[in-house]
This record gives C-alpha cells, structure tokens and sequence, in this order.
C-alpha cells in the first residue's frame, strides 16, 4: 500500500506517494520529480554530489529516507536560478570557468549557498572548510573557491543598495 | 603535391564524417573525440570558427558516435587537439576551399578573389549573396579530404587562442540532465550486475529470498553463466538488492589479492617479458663514478567522482548502446565479439560522464547494459555501477618499481643512464586486447590477453618519461613487463610518466646536490634543448627561486621538468611545502610550453587539475589489498580536500608556431618529483617510495 509523503521542492509543494519509505531522497528527486540537477555520487554520504538545503542547512540526500522530509523545505540547484535568472553564485562559477567535468558542482554550490546564507564574507579557509564535505576529482578547487568569493562580493553589493 | 593529410582525417577521409551545414546558419562539426571534461568540444568549436570564417555561436560538435562522427579510437593520451584539433583545422580547411570553388563557379571568378566572413562570400568586399547554406546543395562533402585547404595563418586566427567560454559548463551549474546518468527513457529497467570476483570464479549459490526481502519492491534475476543481474523499474529496490547480493551470493575459485601483493616490490621476482630500448649496455667502467636509486610507487585508482553507467537496448536486430568511454568504435568492437553481432548491427553513442583520466568502468558498464539488453529484447536497460564496485573493480594504474643508475663524469654529470622498470601493462582496454568484465563471466569466455604494454611509437606504457631529455650521451631502459597481477591495470593519466619522472627527476636532485649545485643550475647545465631551457627560467623566475636554501629546516622548495612522451608539451613546476608529521602544500607554480594554444584558460584549468591530482596521487594514495581490493569508498581511498590545495601558478609560453599539444598529462611527474624534491628539502632527507605517507616521513626522519 503506498504511502503518501508531502514536502516542499525549491517552494512548490509537491506531494509523492511510495510504496517504500525508506526510499532516499535523491530517488525522489530524480526519479519521481525528475529533477537531475542532483546527482549521485556514491551512496554512502561520502562525497557530496548530492547536497541539498534541507530547511536551510546543507544535507546529503543519497541515503535521506523520504520519511525523514515530510514537511520540510528542500532545495536543490535548480532552485538557484536557471540561464534567465543565474544565482550569483551559479554566474560566478559560469564567469571563473570553475568547473571541468562539473559532476561535483550541483553538490558544491548548494554547500556554497549555505555557507553564504550564514557568512556573508568568508574567508578563503572557511570556504575551503565549507567545501571539505564536497569531493572535486578533477582538481578545479581554486577556481571553484574563487568563485565563491566573487559570488559572495557580488552578493554583499547588492545587499547594501 | 599537398603534405600527407593529418592521421585521422587521412583514416577518416570523407568531408562529411567532419562537417555539415544542416539547416541555414547552423554548421554541425563532427569529431571522434569525446568530452571528458577537459573542454575539447570547446576547443573544436574554436577551430571551425576559424577555418570556416564563422561565428562559433553557429558551430555545433558532435562527438563520439559510430553512426556519423569520424573513427579517431581513444580519446586519450593529451592527443585530442594535437592529432583530432589539426585534423578537424584541415577538413574545415578543404571544407572551405570546396566551398569557394563552387562559389567562384556560380560567380564567374576566381576563387582566390572570394573571401567568406561568418559564412558568407563576399568578393572584394561586398557581399555576393551566396553562402555555405545556398552552395550547399552543389557541393558534395561525401567527397575525400585532399589537404589542399589552406590552413588560416597564426596571425589570421580570431577565435584560436581566446578564452573561448565552455559550451557544457552552464548545463551542469544549472542542474540539467547533462550526464548519461541523467538520461531517462520510457519504459527504462535499472538493473545492478552480481559482479564475479575474479576470472574463474563460480557462482556457488544465490540466496534468492535474502535479496528480494532486502529489495523491498519486485525485482527480477538474469543469468547468463558466471554473469548474474538484477532487474527492477525501481532503481531504489534494484540498488537495495544489488548491495545485499554481496553478502548473499557465494562464489568459489575466488582469488583475493593480499596486503604483501598491495607492495611495488612484490612486482619483483614476478615472471615477466624482458623488453630493451636505447643503447648498448655500458657494462661497468671502473674509471666512472656510479649512482644508483630505486623508487616505487603502489595502485591507484581512477577514483572517478560518479560510478560508471551504461544504457542498451536490442531491437529489431540492432543494438543500440549508450556510454561514457573514450572510444565508442574501440567498444562497438569488443561488443560485436562478446555478443557474437556483426559491429554493423551495433551503433555506439558517447554521452558524458564525470572526469574518467583513464580506463574506469565506463566500457565495463556500458557492456553490462549491452549483454543484459540482449537478453531482454526491446527493453531500454541502465545499469549503474555502486560505487563500490567502481572502486574493486575498474582497472588499477599498476604499481612500479623503477630503478635509475647513472655513470657520472668528473663534474658530476650523467654521461650514462639506464632506467630499470617493473611494472605491469599500462593498457588493457577493450581495443587494445583487454576483456569486457562482463564477457569474462559468461559463458565460454574469451582468453586472457597476451602481455603487452602500449607500443612505443604511442609513447610506450610503463616505459613513457622513463628516458630522460637530458644531453646524456647514452640512454637506455629495461623494462620487465609483469605477467601476472593481483588485480587488473590499465590506462591512469599519464601511463608510466609519473613514476618515470618522479624517479628521474628526484634522482637529478640527487646528482645535482652531489655535485654541490643548484637544482635549476645543474638542470640547465645538461640541457640544451631551448624549449625545455624557457619553462625551467620561466618557473623559477615566477617562484622567485633562490640557489642555496638551507635544507632540513621543515619547510623546502623543489623543482622539476619533463616533456610529456618526450615529444609533446613541456612543463616544469616548483612547489613549496612544509613538513612536520604530515606534508602542506603552500605553493605551486607551473610553466608550460604546449605550442599554440587554442583555449588559454582551457589549457590553464587543465594543468591546474593534473597538479592538484598529482598531488593526490603522492599525498594520499594507494590502493590497498586485504582479502580484496580494501580501497572501496572515499573513506578507505581518500583524495586531497579544499583544505588541501595549494594556491596555483601557471604561465603559458604560448609557441603560437608550433603544432598544438594536449596538457592534460604533462604536469603528472613534474608535479610528483616537485613534491618529492621539496620534501627533502625540507627533511633534510629522502623518500623515494610513494604515496609519502606519515609512516615514510618518520622512518626517514629516523634514518638521518
């Protein structure tokens, strides 16, 4: 019998019904609401490609039971912007070429934006410290932290208009 | 009379494997080399802007596709732009020239008056109303390449040579569908391969009941011999079950590799092949000065950041495949003998995966698909790897054993080198004679591969980088090719550069600190070689570096140079680090000589990852045997961290008249030896074994 679980994806409600509900959440996104842009990395809350915002705070979601989100607020890197309307972050990591195969970035610039909500103007160590959870294999982490502190200038000078 | 076309384009020489014109304003360029992460569809788009006088917003790349893109074997070895980038520059050179012919035709000119700018014809000037599209119907790009096309000046370059922004980038940060992992497709099935241990092993009993409660949803078992899958719509269950079939399937035959076998110096005393190159044997002149040193290096993994994955489907006598490998024609070829098809009835397509720097489990998966598509005809079959399996089972870069000997002049220089090589074969992929793991466990298997390492016309496996470019007047290398391995090796970024190279290039620290000089010094001293003179000036003018340092003080600087094959681009990187238990990387500067340079922050980003890996590599890693392969997660196979990363330097001596050159691999043993040197710097004292682990730092501490 399945059972229905009620949750919120980048502000839309969406409501899933499964007849496991051990069922991790990133099957959910990807394989019932289709969104990709969270990928699978390993499966053993390892590596990072799947963080998401679970209310607010940054959470890998390959082993997440969907049980564990009904009712919460989830966002994934398609809630950050899209080509029309970029996350500073997601320009800043379009602009500083900050990425190679690009697998890790969904992960990263959620882990990012989380950092960003709480320190408006980390410095490069903290950064670094808020990305060790993420793995970069293909060894772009300069460029991906320079972003980061790009995005987070761009955003401390539209806050202050 | 032309010179001889570029190697692929002469393979693969009709027009239209290259380019088409497909509706007005659009060109499609077609190239057998794949994107792995490294911005080579980029780079392709910057080359036909240029040869066909276009704007790239309207240069489209195909790639890697057995129905229509050029036959080009692996995307592999930093040869993508200096074999496949100068093909692709002359088939748009004869594109364009075939174009200007027919215009000259229609126009009653000569072609030479004629120029084309984004697409049109103009002559003198003005514009003649025709273009690509309207010529299009009268020229026939079925016909063969000529190499008549002449290639755009370097001055005359508008595209080549800018920082040309990466097409696939966006997608990704934006969260599209941009991996073969994302790819969906009604009806798909999600299965999840029971790997067999090891060639030989047999299934023993499969506890059926164990693994359908732990699935928690229908799943479906195939069996083909030793080759055992599970099936399910729901890839939660199919992953569920997949996990629980490691503990409820037993095998017999099964040979684990142990702890002693996980060792570079286990390679020793194996049987092997003896292979020889260079010069004579000097024999052993009392009248020289004689210097030896053995250094090693364990396993590693590709370690890829997302598992391998592979689709299929069969029907209507076709097989149509789905995968990430870097050669779709090479695997479109072991496909056909495993599934006994004619490779006219299998059609490959290349969809991206993550960063790969290698022979991973992608051709390995994608097989997987293809045997248990062929068993369920008309159903679209994924199979995704755990990750886990990715670790046990996608082929190790082999561990090696490389001992350097040099006769020394009165000066200290080497006036002889041998370098002395154990190590398996670099090279066990599908194409090259390698088995697809999955055909090994069905039935009636193929046989092993004979030994053989890559040839060196290809710039040689585990012997790659072992001669050093150095003005030694006698160079040779003894390879003994190991024949039997703990585990399955193949093709890691830079094949045997790196333990080559760490080798050689720690070993001139040594002989310079011998001779009582300089690093850089010594180096210039016995190179005469310009281009590899100006990356090494290059380096230390941009780090600064300093003769005479004192060493031992917990913090050092090292230098070191190569060029990648001998042949292709040149690179020399000096890094500043410090020990006390464990190493910090603080500083890494890198200058590099890759000729013309189409994309210079592609090229830029890609030294940066082969330094940042490298450093990985001899930080961290080695993959270790306990009853099996015990590197099986990020946790037992850790890599370096944001943490981690040095800040990073790279300038480009930009030879804009030389042939373009791949970087991907150039920085792997500049890199390795760097670090090495450095080390010692900082010791005081050396560690010739890799990965440089805290046990080596405190045992070489405790030895001075």
């Amino acid at each position: 019998m399945p059972k229905k679980f009620d949750f919120s994806v980048n502000g839309k409600t969406v409501s899933v019904s499964l007849d496991n509900e051990e069922t991790p959440l990133l099957n959910v996104l990807r394989n019932e609401l289709g969104l990709m842009g969270t990928r699978f990395g390993c499966g053993l809350e390892q590596c990072g490609c799947c963080v998401v915002l679970v209310d607010g705070a940054p959470e890998k979601c390959c082993t997440k039971p969907i049980w564990s989100v009904a009712g919460k607020q989830i966002t994934t890197v398609e809630g950050l912007g899209d080509a029309a309307r970029p996350h500073p972050l997601q320009q800043a990591f379009i602009d500083e070429q900050a990425g190679q195969c690009g697998y890790c970035l969904a992960g990263i610039l959620i882990s990012a934006k989380a950092l960003l909500d709480k320190n408006p103007k980390p410095s490069r160590a903290e950064i670094a410290q808020a990305l060790d959870p993420n793995i970069c294999r293909c060894g772009s982490h300069n460029r991906i932290m320079r972003a980061v502190e790009k995005a987070a200038a761009i955003m401390r000078a539209g806050a202050s208009r | 009379m032309n010179a001889p076309l570029p190697g692929p384009l002469n393979d693969n020489p009709n027009l239209d494997r290259w380019v088409a014109f497909p509706s007005p304003g659009k060109v499609t360029v077609l190239t057998g080399r794949v994107e792995l992460g490294q911005g080579v569809l980029t780079a392709m788009a910057q080359i036909a802007a240029d040869e066909l006088d276009i704007a790239i917003e309207r240069v489209t790349v195909r790639s890697g596709d057995t129905d229509k893109a050029p036959n080009e074997g692996y995307t592999a070895g930093s040869q993508s732009i200096q074999f496949g980038g100068v093909a692709m520059r002359q088939a748009c050179a004869d594109v364009r020239a075939l174009f200007l012919d027919q215009a000259a035709k229609i126009l009653g000119c000569k072609a030479d008056e004629l120029s084309i700018s984004d697409g049109r014809v103009h002559r003198n000037g003005t514009s003649t109303g025709q273009d690509y599209w309207t010529l299009s119907g009268a020229v026939d790009l079925t016909a063969k390449a000529t190499g008549g096309g002449v290639r755009k000046r370097v001055a005359d370059l508008k595209s080549i040579g800018t920082n040309s922004a990466r097409s696939d980038l966006p997608g990704k940060i934006f969260g599209e569908s941009a991996f073969i992992h994302d790819m969906t497709i009604d009806g798909m099935v999600h299965a999840r391969v029971v790997r067999q241990p090891n060639r030989g092993a047999t299934i023993g009993s499969i506890d059926e009941n164990a693994i359908r409660r732990a699935a928690k949803g229908p799943i479906e078992f195939i069996r083909n011999g030793n080759f055992l899958a599970i099936l399910a719509a729901d890839e939660t269950a199919v992953e569920a079950a997949g996990v629980a079939a490691v503990n409820h399937v037993t095998w017999r035959n099964i040979e684990a590799p142990t702890p002693t076998q996980q060792e570079a110096n286990w390679l020793l005393q194996r049987p092997v092949v003896e292979r020889v190159f260079g010069a004579p044997d000097a024999g052993n002149p009392h009248s020289k000065e004689r210097y030896e040193a053995t250094y090693t290096r364990g396993y590693l993994a590709h370690a890829s950041i997302s598992p391998s994955c592979g689709l299929a489907i069969y029907r209507d006598a076709k097989l149509t495949v789905w995968t990430h490998c870097q050669g779709v024609y090479p695997l479109r070829a072991a496909l056909a003998k495993t599934l006994k098809l004619e490779p006219s009835s299998i059609v490959v397509h290349h969809v991206q995966g993550s960063g790969c720097y290698g022979h991973n489990g992608a051709d390995d998966a994608a097989a997987d698909a293809a045997i248990i598509a062929m068993q369920k005809p008309g159903q679209t079959i994924r199979v995704r790897w755990r990750r886990e399996e990715e670790f046990i089972y996608e082929p190790k870069t082999p561990a090696m054993v490389v001992k350097v000997r040099a006769l020394l002049d009165d000066a200290g220089k080497p006036v002889d080198w041998t370098q002395e090589i154990w190590s398996p074969t670099h090279n066990q992929r599908p194409g090259a004679g390698g088995n697809l793991l999955g055909a090994i466990a069905l039935p009636d298997p193929p046989p092993e591969p004979p030994p053989n390492d890559v040839p060196e016309a290809n710039g040689g496996g585990a012997t790659r980088n072992a001669e050093p470019l150095y003005d030694i007047p006698a160079k040779r290398i003894l390879h003994h090719l190991v024949t039997e391995t703990p585990v399955r090796t193949s093709a890691l970024r830079g094949l045997g550069a790196m333990p080559n190279v760490f080798a050689l290039e720690c070993c001139i620290d040594e002989l310079a600190e011998r001779a009582g000089q300089d690093p850089v010094q010594y180096r210039l001293s016995i190179t005469a070689d310009a281009r590899a003179r100006a990356v090494i000036e290059k380096v230390a003018a941009m780090a600064k570096w300093r003769a005479g340092a004192p060493s031992g003080t917990g913090t050092g600087r090292g230098i070191a140079f190569a060029r990648y094959k001998n042949r292709a681009a040149y690179s020399a990187v000096v890094v500043e680090l410090s020990v006390d238990e464990e190493i910090r990387l603080h500083h890494v500067w890198c200058a590099t000589d890759a000729g013309l340079v189409i994309n210079p922050d592609g090229v830029i980003n890609q030294l940066e990852g082969g330094i940042i890996q490298s450093a990985s590599w001899v930080l961290k890693e080695q993959v270790r045997f306990d009853n099996g392969v015990a590197s099986f997660d990020w946790e037992t196979y850790p890599v370096l961290k944001f943490s981690e990363v040095p800040e990073i330097e790279v300038e480009l001596i930009n030879t804009k008249d030389e042939v373009p050159l791949g970087v991907g691999e150039v920085t792997a043993g500049p890199t390795a030896a760097a670090i090495g040197n450095a080390v010692s710097h900082a010791l005081g004292a050396r560690i010739r074994d890799l990965p440089l682990t805290r046990a080596r730092i405190m045992a070489a501490l405790l030895k001075e």
